[in-house]
């Protein structure tokens, strides 16, 4: 797909992460802000999926280990014809089916319920087993945080992945740098990311997460790795695209009041005519 | 049942022994059925599926909470896993991601729990999960069955594999009394089975204290006391109409079990009771305490929970 329309669904994505939060007077805009863009690759680009058969045998596999970024996952998912975009606005409210974590029962498109940070990689690596076990060509996608690689079971599912020579699991990590409490540096340093996969038998690639041309050579590059699994670390912004969120810890996890909204609104506005001109 | 040979006469065989043999057999008849542990095959008895079908067992290493994540993506991809490990790891250290990974998505995974409560033995507290059966029994729709002998096992195994959803399957380390063999038994999940009736009290009891039970009620009844003796091999979903019905011929009820009195058999009769059918109810079990080392049947015998000590509590307490 062209560049500028990937750009254009990113920034209808953006809306919708805004737009849903706001609704729900919860939610974190934070990080679903700063994997937009990988959302709306994977999603437009990379996945082999369909969205009239979100249960589609031998389609690829997408889990959200960073669950509460879901704002961000049902926007792309709603923009790829998932579930009507209207639906955006119910999210958290009670009775919807958009729970303010994913929820593979009940909402078209999730492929494993999300959100106790650390469960979701076993998962997809779980999955990416039983494709080999059965000789099966799809690929399993797993987004994790980078405050959320502090849990050891991402080094337990690592370490498995590595070992099983997994290489139709491509992990992401959004590595926006910040968590609740602070810079991940200093709340508990993860780093060095590459070097601590690469020990567990992963191929690493960095890239930049708001790049699209990036984005299309690494999982290239991911499809052509055989015999380990790759980790593709994303430096992303948090809060990207809205002024006042980008880089702010505080935006983590809560929703803008009405004159935030407005301003956040108004620099989508400026975003979008930007994209047109 | 008749009782007719001496406790020690009766062949003796570990639950965990049924899971395995039972796991090779269903591996036969179903290509999607997996084996998943955590570096104790031989201990859980998973090492005879692996040898059958090698393929389909994966060995996650000593990683409980990774293996409970990793049937989760393979019971999403249409797989039937069976997860193995002691009770003390995969439903205390796991619980959460048996809850969440598990649970919350309610796919089609079976939990098999070897080396539940003291009859450990020799290993001592730490790995003597009194608790398990509280844990699991706080999960939204968990079916928990904890067998009371070999033959029940292997009835346990298959009624799990049958039901769509997931399920806790209980086991022990101790090689315990084989007493179900006779041609009228059934194992149908969420039924209790009344192995012996009577009027004066009831006893629920579950695991290898089913037994035992039975034992304590021959010597109750040379004393002139009536035991009902029911075995609740499910205990979750319990058969609360059973155990409702048993509490009002009775009018006295005791609750056995291998584990904790806070949150297992005894909390879930009493609970069913106080609803349907108050009733005095007296637990006997572990007495919120942990378990100690020692040989399997004399740590059984310490905390009450052979065939004497339950005939003993009984006695004291009417």
């Amino acid at each position: 797909m062209d560049r500028q329309e990937l750009k254009k669904i990113a920034h209808e994505v953006r809306k919708g992460i805004i737009t849903s939060i706001y609704s729900a007077k919860a939610g974190h805009p934070g990080g679903s802000l700063s994997a937009a863009d990988l959302f709306v690759y994977l999603y437009f680009e990379e996945l082999n999926i369909d969205p009239r058969d979100p249960q589609m045998e031998g389609r690829d596999r997408f889990v959200l280990s960073k669950g509460h970024t879901a704002p961000g996952l049902y926007a792309a998912l709603a923009h790829r014809g998932f579930f009507p975009i209207e639906d955006l606005e119910t999210l958290r409210h009670t009775g919807s089916y958009l729970q303010g974590h994913p929820d593979m029962k009940c909402i078209p498109g999730i492929d494993m319920s999300t959100g106790s940070l650390g469960q979701g990689l076993s998962t997809a690596v779980g999955m990416a087993l039983a494709a080999k076990m059965d000789q099966k060509d799809y690929r399993v996608y797993a987004m994790c945080g980078d405050g959320e690689i502090q849990e050891g079971q991402i080094w337990e599912a690592a370490m498995f992945a590595g070992h099983r020579k997994l290489d139709n699991l491509v992990v992401i990590v959004d590595h926006n740098k910040l968590q609740i409490d602070g810079k991940v540096e200093d709340v508990c340093s993860p780093y060095p990311i590459d070097k601590k996969f690469e020990a567990f038998h992963f191929h690493s690639i960095t890239i930049d997460g708001h790049n699209f041309d990036e984005m299309d050579a690494a999982f290239k590059e991911a499809r052509q790795t055989k015999g380990m699994p790759t980790v593709i670390i994303a430096n992303t912004i948090k809060g990207k695209g809205i002024s006042f969120m980008e880089d702010a810890a505080e935006w983590h996890g809560k929703a803008p009041k009405e004159e935030e909204f407005n301003v956040a609104m108004e620099d989508l506005k400026k975003a979008g005519e930007a994209l047109c001109q | 049942m008749p009782i007719n040979k001496n406790i020690s006469e009766l062949p003796k065989i570990a639950t965990r022994e049924g899971y395995g043999s039972t796991l090779v057999e269903l591996g036969k008849e179903d290509e999607n059925v997996v084996v998943l542990d955590a570096d104790l095959a031989a201990a859980t008895k998973t090492g005879v599926f692996g040898k059958a079908f090698p393929d389909r067992h994966i060995n996650c290493g000593i990683a409980e909470a990774n293996m409970a994540g990793i049937a989760a993506g393979l019971a999403a991809c249409g797989k039937i896993p069976f997860i193995s490990s002691f009770a003390m790891f995969v439903a205390g250290r796991a619980y959460e991601q048996v809850r969440n990974s598990i649970g919350y998505p309610g796919l089609n995974i079976k939990i098999g729990a070897t080396h539940a409560g003291i009859s450990v033995g020799e290993d001592g507290a730490t790995h003597q999960c009194n608790e398990d059966i509280a844990l699991m029994r706080s999960i939204p729709g968990m079916v928990i069955i904890n067998p009371s002998d070999n033959i029940e096992a292997v009835a346990a195994v298959r009624a799990a594999y049958a039901y769509k959803g997931p399920v806790y399957l209980r086991f022990g380390r101790l090689a315990v009394p084989v007493f179900n063999d006779r041609e009228d038994y059934t194992f149908e999940l969420g039924k209790g089975i009344v192995l012996r009736e009577g009027r004066d009290v009831t006893i629920f009891a579950t695991g290898l204290c089913v037994v035992e039970s039975l034992y304590a009620a021959e010597k109750l009844a040379a004393d002139g006391i009536d035991a009902e003796i029911i075995n609740i091999h499910t205990i979750k979903p319990l058969d609360t109409e059973l155990v409702a019905a048993s509490a009002a011929k009775t009018g006295r009820v005791f609750t056995v079990e291998e584990h904790s009195v806070i949150g297992g058999l005894g909390s879930a009769v009493c609970e069913a009771l106080s609803e349907t059918c108050p009733t005095k109810v007296t637990r006997i079990g572990m007495y919120d305490k942990y378990g100690e080392s020692g040989p399997a049947l004399e740590l059984l015998h310490k905390y009450g929970l052979d065939a004497e000590g339950i005939y003993q509590k009984i006695k004291e307490t009417l």
